[in-house]
């Protein structure tokens, strides 16, 4: 079963495009990673799956409807994204910030109910964020912040969670920390995830389906023991990398790469 | 054993969520704002070049007797003045508020991003070319002048390569505001109206009738309504733009409503006063500073403090040097000018 379809879609800002006719389906309760060089795609085409950018022509398909035409607030019962360079404004608590992700499943004029509060210590608690639940985020380190955000998605109680680059500025520690965090939602509770990752071990080792792009194109969709391969590697980046066995999940890794010889 | 256990939680649980769910800061501001606004407001009746007693102010308001000049003079002089000062705060207040939230700009302000400016040639326009227009047009083509102007200064700011900062959309502004203020002037000397405008222009509530009230109040409620409708929304647009979507907010309405709003507010409150600025700057930062980031709070308590703001900068227009008034753009900017080099020093980041 795909959770989302997209379906020849065309996306851009205002005159150019930066994705003509692209087709791609996400599979459910699995975690879709999106790889590729800098401004080849990625980011626009998450954009247009979680609705942000409209598209010019085709549709997203959520659970077979077309994305744009549902009511914004039930697209947000299903699916939370963390975006990019997420900032809170200064002097909100964590409290206060993750409080918000209960927004689509309030009315009125907005006042938390029992169950809202459930929701929103449950997404501080499973994000090892208790100890600060009443510091303004600003406060905290990039790591913590980026936490914070991801509670705020997870108290949205959505089946689909889509993060645009969730561990980038974080140390190596912080961005595993981040990673097995979203692996167990993905596992425990079968939450589908789809991200843009720049780290390709990363996104070999988490993923379960790989989506490479380059220019605005799907260069290869499969598992990452297909797209993490030497040839579409190079295709991809324009890079000559050496492959091997991750050890700690078995899947390919990139153990080092130089940069192709540029024969034109 | 273990039910104890889990009563304590709950208890626990429910002593949290009293805790979050009662801002007792905000019920603070919120009354002690509006105490000090009515003790304001009847101090800056009761003074003035015929000295009258808090008493009488308080028998004027609730046993009126025409026969006497006293009444006469709180009801027919005073008492207009000063509750104009007091909406005419409220509605940059909450303008600016309503700005700083939507945009996340936290030099937003009706008077930095040229609304007033464009209020105020609008009305300068109307003056000369429209002379003893009623005030219920006038106010109109003062709401269109305040769009006239943020339109301009967006148009100018988007220009620019790198998209719009604060610190661009303040200099656009900037720029934008002393084209219409020379241009307003250019017009008031070629009709010869400068005498019509100077006062007017420098900022003073002296001129404010009962009539001003009658009219604008009805849109202003309305506007006022709707920014607290809308409080709820901006706090989430004050997320950020891609976080207020993906939470479900239809946030292009939501932004359309708001401007509409902020022009309805500003242009009102220029149509009255004139081109005071800085109110709508200094008023959301305080109380964003003492109620937090919830525009359900931030709205209502800006409501009180930028009336609290201008009845005493109105008071304090007159007590300078009597009986002359000092203009009360001149006395607001006084604070306003450090405050807003506060904030540029900050590096105008976003909110």
């Amino acid at each position: 079963m795909s959770a989302i379809k997209v379906d020849h879609v065309a996306i851009g800002y205002s005159n150019t495009l930066i994705i003509d006719n692209l087709s791609v389906s996400i599979p459910e309760k699995k975690i879709t990673t999106i790889i590729g060089p800098n401004g080849c795609g990625k980011s626009t085409l998450l954009k247009a799956i979680s609705r942000v950018l409209k598209t010019k022509s085709g549709a997203v398909y959520l659970d077979g409807r077309a994305i744009h035409q549902l009511e914004t607030k039930e697209v947000a019962k299903k699916m939370a994204i963390l975006p990019q360079s997420a900032n809170a404004p200064g002097g909100l608590t964590v409290f206060e910030l993750v409080s918000y992700g209960r927004f689509p499943h309030q009315s009125g004029f907005g006042s938390l109910k029992k169950e809202d509060y459930e929701y929103i210590y449950w997404a501080i608690d499973v994000t090892g964020l208790n100890e600060f639940k009443d510091r303004p985020v600003e406060a905290l380190s990039g790591g913590q912040r980026q936490r914070v955000w991801i509670a705020m998605a997870l108290a949205q109680d959505t089946e689909i969670l889509i993060l645009d680059e969730p561990t980038t500025y974080l140390d190596l520690a912080h961005q595993l920390d981040i990673l097995l965090l979203l692996q167990r939602l993905n596992e425990e509770e079968g939450r589908t995830i789809v991200m843009v990752l720049h780290d390709l071990n990363h996104a070999s080792r988490f993923s379960d389906y790989m989506i490479a792009m380059k220019n605005g194109e799907l260069v290869k969709v499969g598992t990452p023991e297909e797209v993490m391969t030497c040839p579409n590697l190079q295709l991809v980046f324009n890079i000559d990398a050496r492959i091997a066995t991750c050890p700690f999940s078995d899947n390919p890794i990139c153990l080092s790469y130089q940069l192709c010889q540029k024969d034109r | 054993m273990s039910a104890s256990t889990e009563v304590s939680a709950e208890i626990e649980k429910l002593t949290e969520i009293k805790k979050h769910s009662h801002p007792i800061v905000a019920v603070v501001v919120l009354f002690g704002g509006m105490f000090a606004l009515l003790v304001a407001i009847g101090l800056s009746i009761s003074f003035g070049a015929a000295d009258i007693k808090l008493a009488t102010v308080w028998t004027a308001v609730f046993q009126f007797d025409p026969d006497l000049t006293q009444h006469q003079i709180i009801r027919e002089i005073r008492m207009p003045r000063v509750l104009g000062a007091a909406i005419v705060g409220s509605c940059f207040a909450v303008a600016g508020a309503l700005m700083q939230g939507m945009t996340r700009n936290p030099l937003a302000d009706s008077g930095l991003l040229g609304l007033n400016a464009g209020a105020a040639f609008m009305l300068a326009l109307c003056f000369a070319l429209l002379p003893g227009l009623p005030y219920m047009y006038l106010i109109m083509f003062s709401f269109l002048g305040a769009g006239l102007g943020v339109g301009i200064v967006y148009g100018v700011g988007s220009m620019s390569r790198g998209g719009l900062t604060p610190m661009r959309l303040v200099l656009a502004g900037a720029a934008v505001s002393a084209l219409l203020g020379a241009l307003s002037e250019g017009v008031a000397l070629y009709f010869r109206i400068g005498q019509d405008l100077a006062f007017w222009y420098a900022g003073g509530v002296s001129g404010t009738k009962w009539v001003h009230l009658q009219i604008m109040s009805p849109w202003i409620l309305v506007a006022m309504i709707g920014a607290l409708i809308l409080s709820r929304s901006i706090t989430l647009l004050s997320l950020g733009e891609e976080v207020a979507i993906g939470l479900g907010q239809r946030t292009k309405t939501i932004k359309l409503v708001g401007m509409i709003i902020v022009l309805i507010l500003a242009g009102a409150a220029v149509s009255v006063v004139g081109a005071v600025g800085f109110v709508g700057l200094i008023v959301p930062h305080l109380t964003r500073f003492l109620v937090g980031h919830d525009y359900r709070w931030i709205i209502p308590c800006s409501i009180v403090l930028g009336g609290l703001l201008v009845v005493l900068a109105d008071l304090g227009a007159r007590m300078i040097n009597p009986p002359y008034e000092t203009p009360i753009g001149a006395l607001i900017a006084l604070i306003g000018v450090p405050f807003f080099l506060y904030l540029a020093r900050k590096g105008g980041k976003e909110l």
